[in-house]
């Protein structure tokens, strides 16, 4: 923090700061967009759990190409698409590491789609954390296949038409139909509640790989302000209004043992 | 040492269980399914992993993830396959990651044909994937060899931290033959991999990258690879000479090729023609200058390939115009006879 | 004294607005003054609101936000 010059008077404890798997780097993000949220609740299950040094990210191509930068953890960058199977590779090369990768729309849901429904298919010990804003941010604002129907991004400017580019993907139904996977659940971080329901999946989706239950992955309904062409506020509507109509919030599958 | 008779394939899979490989991923596809299927009897049995993937590409990058965590990993493919793994070839280069790659040569272009040939030499030391890299490619030319190749391949990419490839053929991977098998690896001797991702315990983070938005970092990161290459070009070179001291016309042929030219040029010598070969095992560091050397006294230097010339563009670059550089070739798994090729080299002595 | 105070570190605010919208006794909004980057940073508009929730460091996309509270001891004091 770089807040030196403010003294807080006596008789205040801290409640709530900046969780230690964090690093000191500022954010490289968009003024409101959740991949700020989704990491920090990240680091907070890593700090929580005591797994700092057993901890391997793989960062994604994509916005949050720069996430080793933001970790107190070892990272890998992984190809665009293949977290799953780098993952993969990590976890069966040393199952000690706590392996997790974080990959948005494109990555998971469309060039990485095989190398995703063979890992959660084989139930690979690994954490997944999806970050479903519905267009690809990096790139310019291009349709993903979880965007919107009538939604307009640079690649379907007069708005998304069904007839010619399909449906919104609902990846996470799809995994939940397989025998692999432990958990898949979808949340979102759109206000407070939701950000501490969030918070709960993903510090599971890390328990469920430390107790070897498999193949965890947690989809965030996320938004991105600056695609969408809306305040962070009114993005947050988005998510309320209309991306959660596609994408209904909560378990799609849960393994008990 | 154990002697065994075995087949091409499994005498490389056997081969890198020896080397300590932990981690195989592959998917299968002919010529190499033996390898495959030795691997997924023998290697779990000796404390390795083996995962069949869903493809080649999800393959490619689950050695980028092992090799990441510092194990000793590999992969084995064949030609279309190894096509489908170029980007993640190219990330393990650009990221500095060891890792043996194992092409078991097809006919081809597209889909081909399961016969072997050697239309991928291109692919292997000239790129293949994208950016500025090379790969340490190895061309055994008996089962043995391919054996022994294998060992080093590991060594050599984890001293340089440079991705390594076998590049033998179909015919190489389906002969049998007796071979010596090399003494499993004394793990005291693997290099520490002090950079690799074991979880960030009493140490800064590691990052396993090959990427970076400023052109001067990028530019420093790309002149470490170009700085290790130039190490590698300096004391990695290999290949074999025979009967080159008297020659007065030389063969250049590696692989199954250059254990075919061997015949020949016997057969030449029993017909009174002064016939030599060089057979390069390091296709890349390629051997320039022996050929250069070579080509200072020899007339005639013929490169035999089963393809339609890729190494022959290495022999006229090394022999600058210095000598007569005729190419004879097969393509679509037509394998020639010592034969066929006997009677190319009298057309060139025949002066 | 107010049951809670934040600590919002400038350099990281980027002036989103989510904490603003959050906070559910109207504590923060934009200070008026801008960061190096160019962002209107928020501050604690009305700090005698604060109870110390820390929904708005919940809800900051940049981790910007530091949450005190006064101290159980203490609270008894406070208004």
């Amino acid at each position: 923090m770089s807040q030196v010059s403010t003294q807080i008077p006596e008789g205040y404890a801290k409640v709530f700061s900046r969780p230690k798997s964090l690093s000191e780097k500022r954010y490289t993000y968009c003024p409101g967009c959740h991949h700020g949220i989704i990491g920090r609740l990240i680091a907070e299950a890593i700090d929580e759990l005591g797994i700092q040094e057993r901890t391997v990210g793989i960062a994604p191509v994509g916005c949050a190409v720069f996430l080793y930068q933001f970790y107190n953890v070892d990272f890998v960058q992984a190809a665009h698409g293949r977290a799953c199977a780098v993952a993969t590779g990590l976890k069966r090369a040393n199952p000690d590491l706590v392996v997790f990768s974080y990959q948005g729309d494109g990555d998971l849901a469309a060039i990485g789609t095989a190398e995703t429904v063979h890992a959660a298919n084989r139930g690979e010990n690994i954490t997944v954390i999806f970050v479903n804003n519905q267009v690809y941010g990096m790139t310019g604002g291009e349709m993903a296949p979880t965007t919107l129907p009538g939604q307009r991004t640079v690649t379907c400017p007069e708005g998304r038409d069904v007839r010619l580019t399909g449906y919104p993907l609902k990846i996470s139904e799809m995994l939940a139909q397989l025998d692999g996977p432990a958990y898949i659940t979808r949340q979102s971080v759109h206000d407070v509640r939701h950000v501490q329901m969030a918070r709960r999946a993903i510090l599971k989706a890390f328990r469920n790989q430390l107790a070897g239950k498999g193949f965890s992955m947690v989809e965030v309904v996320a938004a991105c302000p600056t695609n969408l062409k809306l305040s962070p506020p009114e993005a947050n509507r988005w998510i309320e209004e209309r991306a959660l109509k596609y994408f209904p919030l909560g378990d799609l599958k849960v393994k008990e043992d | 040492m154990s002697r065994l008779l075995l087949r091409g394939n499994e005498a490389i899979a056997e081969a890198a269980i020896r080397a300590g490989v932990k981690c195989y991923f592959c998917y299968p596809i002919t010529p190499q399914g033996e390898l495959v299927e030795y691997m997924a009897r023998e290697l779990p049995k000796r404390g390795g992993v083996f995962l069949q993937a869903e493809s080649e590409v999800a393959a490619i990058n689950m050695v980028y993830g092992a090799a990441a965590a510092g194990v000793r990993t590999m992969t084995s493919s064949s030609s279309p396959g190894i096509s489908l793994k170029q980007e993640g070839i190219s990330y393990l280069a650009g990221s500095r990651l060891p890792a043996v790659i194992v092409n078991m040569m097809r006919g081809g272009p597209g889909l081909g044909n399961i016969a072997p040939a050697q239309g991928d030499y291109f692919q292997a030391t000239k790129g293949g994937g994208h950016g500025d890299y090379h790969l340490i490619v190895l061309a055994p030319s008996t089962v043995p060899e391919a054996a022994q190749l294998v060992m080093l391949a590991f060594e050599l990419s984890d001293k340089y931290r440079v991705p390594a490839m076998i590049l033998a053929d179909g015919m190489l991977g389906q002969m049998m033959e007796p071979v010596e098998l090399p003494e499993p690896v004394d793990e005291s001797t693997i290099p520490d991999k002090p950079w690799a991702v074991t979880g960030a315990k009493g140490r800064p983070p590691n990052v396993v990258l090959s990427f970076d938005l400023e052109p001067q970092k990028l530019k420093e990161m790309n002149l470490v690879l170009q700085e290790t290459y130039r190490k590698i070009e300096k004391n990695e070179v290999r290949w074999e000479e025979v009967e080159t001291d008297d020659a007065e016309i030389l063969l250049v042929a590696y692989g199954t090729m250059g254990r075919i030219a061997k015949t020949v040029v016997r057969m030449a010598r029993e017909e009174g023609i002064p016939a030599g070969l060089l057979r390069p095992i390091s296709l890349w560091p390629f051997p320039y200058a022996p050929i250069r050397r070579l080509s200072e006294r020899i007339p005639v230097i013929l490169t035999v390939e089963l393809s339609a010339g890729q190494m022959w563009e290495d022999v006229r670059l090394a022999v600058e115009g210095r000598a007569k550089t005729p190419f004879y070739g097969e393509l679509g798994g037509v394998v020639p006879t010592p034969r066929e090729i006997l009677s190319e080299v009298k057309k060139h002595v025949s002066s | 004294m107010p049951k809670g105070l934040v600590v919002i570190d400038k350099e990281r605010c980027k002036g989103c607005g989510l904490c603003m919208e959050a906070c559910p006794l109207g504590v923060l909004g934009f200070s008026g003054e801008y960061n190096s980057s160019g962002y209107n940073v928020a501050a604690m508009i009305h700090p005698e609101k604060c109870t110390g929730c820390a929904i708005c460091a919940q809800v900051c996309p940049d981790v910007a936000i530091e949450v005190y509270r006064l101290r159980s001891d203490k609270a008894k004091e406070a208004t």
